[in-house]
């Protein structure tokens, strides 16, 4: 039997999609090591605690609730020192994030503070006896390595979208913890906070992107990429390395190697031509459609359903295509 | 000021990957090796920050065998002062062991700033940067696209999903690099020259134990053959009929 800690990502006072995908992880690990309990921490500002029941419904045992003021913005020092701290008195198997950029600032800092063994952004986990053994994507996407891990705990951070939120409903106990450390003090501190596009979801959330690419032709056109991610009502935008060299988007919408890597249910390719560089962070889209006036571009051959044409002219009737599917449901 | 960049040396990443006949590693024959995209851009930012003060000095240190001395000389051919090859056979897929031979090598060097890439082409972890700064108790900034250091304090813009940003902090500090913050000079002819005259030292790297085992590597599983729905505007209706019917995510 061994009890698993889930750090349940916020931003703000909302729970992440992650946060619930990695709860219903926490409890598969649980279950298949003989029965343990998946602990749910949660860190927000006063009120936070009342996420318990959204936690519960995916699995959670306990929600430890870690309230203070100053955690309306992610305080990286003090989360990472109150989850250790959680971990050196309650003896944990494994602790598993998201692989976000919150987990990936909080899982090295654990790994070092608890002396564990550490995988990121992992797609698959199995135990094995004394083992775990986990998938992770290396070389941007193109190999799936097999690793077994061993030592307890060991930190395991999970791919946005790669693990499916269970519904596995407990009556979650509400467990409070103070911050191990004032989280209004540290070496790093937060001057200011840049939103990016209102009322659009993160490319790690949406369950459609859409993304251009250079056959945009010029930055005004990335308008038509905003209307048809308006149309589908739930899209975020993203954009191949080539547009944000060019800086018709910023760098932080970058789909690819070197930028994000998204596995939405949806990715519309518009104007991509699919270098290999942009495939690897995309190819594990669930249904890729492409837009391109060149029908030998390297994208059709990873797009289910690709429409051979000018992008300028193809996607504002796609656009409103779309718009009357979505009135007419 | 004194700034440490850890590098490493990856495969090229446009390189389409065979699996040895194991199944346990990546062919390697025929694959060219070079340094890692983001270690260059942050071997780029420490040349501009050392530029730019007139004065200080840039170390560039990497884990791995005899090969990384290669990718070493190249920062050094970049304008990097002095390099540190810390010696092993392979490099850990895990890792918090390389973490403790970087820290422990950063510990006595005095540096005000180690930079690190947001993470590694090869393994694709994003722990090393992180867990260096944590072990060896230092402010710590990750995936910055913007840095500046100023009368001893540094401030940067990180990039989350869908939102960034602005942090001050303390120094020393590790900061890991990402996209967009600078583009890596290629090697004068002048630099290539001088780099070969620049120290090299080489130690046995003092790794921590590896919990994590690569167990098998395998290509990802082709997608199935896609179709082309139509040519033109034409095929718009086909296109959303499919997405409603056959994909249903529509």
């Amino acid at each position: 039997m061994a009890n698993i800690l889930v750090f349940a990502e916020t931003r703000g006072a909302e729970l992440r999609k992650v946060a619930t995908e990695a709860v219903s992880v926490g409890r598969r690990l649980a279950d298949a090591s003989g029965g343990g309990e998946v602990h749910a921490m949660v860190a927000g500002p006063p009120g936070v605690a009342q996420k318990t029941d959204l936690l519960g419904r995916f699995g959670a045992d306990v929600v430890i609730a870690v309230e203070h003021p100053a955690l309306a913005t992610f305080a990286r020092e003090s989360i990472a020192a109150t989850i250790a701290a959680r971990a050196k008195g309650v003896t944990y198997r494994a602790i598993v994030l998201g692989f976000s950029a919150q987990g990936r600032d909080l899982g090295p800092r654990l790994a070092a503070k608890l002396d564990a063994p550490i995988v990121s952004d992992i797609i698959d986990v199995e135990v094995a006896g004394d083992a775990f053994i986990v998938k992770h994507p290396a070389y941007a996407n193109k190999v799936i390595v097999t690793l077994a891990v061993s030592g307890s705990p060991m930190i395991l951070s999970v791919r946005p979208s790669a693990f499916d939120a269970v519904v596995a409903p407990r009556t979650a106990r509400v467990d409070m913890m103070a911050p191990a450390i004032d989280p209004a003090a540290s070496r790093v501190k937060v001057t200011q906070v840049i939103e990016g596009a209102k009322g659009r979801p993160d490319l790690a959330d949406a369950p459609v992107i859409v993304a251009g690419g250079r056959g945009l032709k010029a930055p005004e056109n990335f308008k038509l990429v905003e209307d048809l991610a308006d149309a589908f009502g739930n899209a975020a935008v993203g954009a191949t390395r080539a547009v944000t060299d060019e800086g018709w988007r910023p760098h932080a919408d970058q789909i690819g190697q070197t930028g994000r890597q998204v596995s939405p249910q949806l990715y519309v390719a518009v104007g991509i031509s699919g270098a290999i560089q942009h495939l690897a962070g995309m190819r594990t889209s669930k249904t890729i459609v492409a837009i391109n006036k060149d029908k030998e571009a390297p994208i059709f051959k990873v797009a289910d359903y690709g429409i051979v044409g000018d992008v300028l002219e193809v996607v504002p009737v796609l656009t409103q295509a779309v718009r009357e599917a979505k009135q007419g449901h | 000021m004194k700034i440490a960049v850890c590098i490493k040396r990856t495969p090229d990443s446009e390189t389409r990957f065979r699996i040895n006949s194991a199944g346990s590693a990546i062919d390697e024959s025929g694959v060219k090796f070079d340094m890692d995209d983001f270690a260059s851009y942050a071997v780029e930012v420490a040349l501009q920050m050392k530029e730019k003060a007139g004065s200080g000095e840039v170390v560039v240190i990497a884990v791995g065998p005899d090969s990384v001395q290669e990718t070493l000389r190249k920062a050094m051919s970049m304008g990097a002062d002095r390099a540190v090859q810390l010696k092993a056979d392979a490099i850990p897929f895990d890792g918090l062991a390389v973490a403790k031979a970087l820290a422990a090598e950063l510990k006595s060097g005095g540096f005000d700033l180690a930079l690190f890439g947001k993470h590694a082409f090869d393994t694709s972890e994003a722990v090393v940067g992180t867990a260096t700064a944590e072990l060896l108790d230092i402010a710590c900034v990750t995936a910055a696209s913007k840095l500046e250091i100023a009368n001893g304090k540094g401030s940067a813009r990180r990039e989350l999903e869908g939102a960034a940003e602005m942090v001050e902090f303390s120094l020393p500090a590790v900061v890991t690099i990402d996209e967009g913050i600078a583009r890596p000079r290629y090697p004068s002819l002048k630099g290539i020259m001088a780099a070969k005259k620049k120290p090299l030292e080489s130690k046995p790297a003092q790794l921590g134990a590896s919990r994590v085992t690569v167990k098998g590597m395998a290509l990802p599983p082709d997608r199935p053959a896609g179709r082309i729905v139509g040519e033109g505007t034409a095929a718009v209706a086909e296109l959303v009929r499919l997405l409603q019917t056959e994909a249903k995510v529509l």
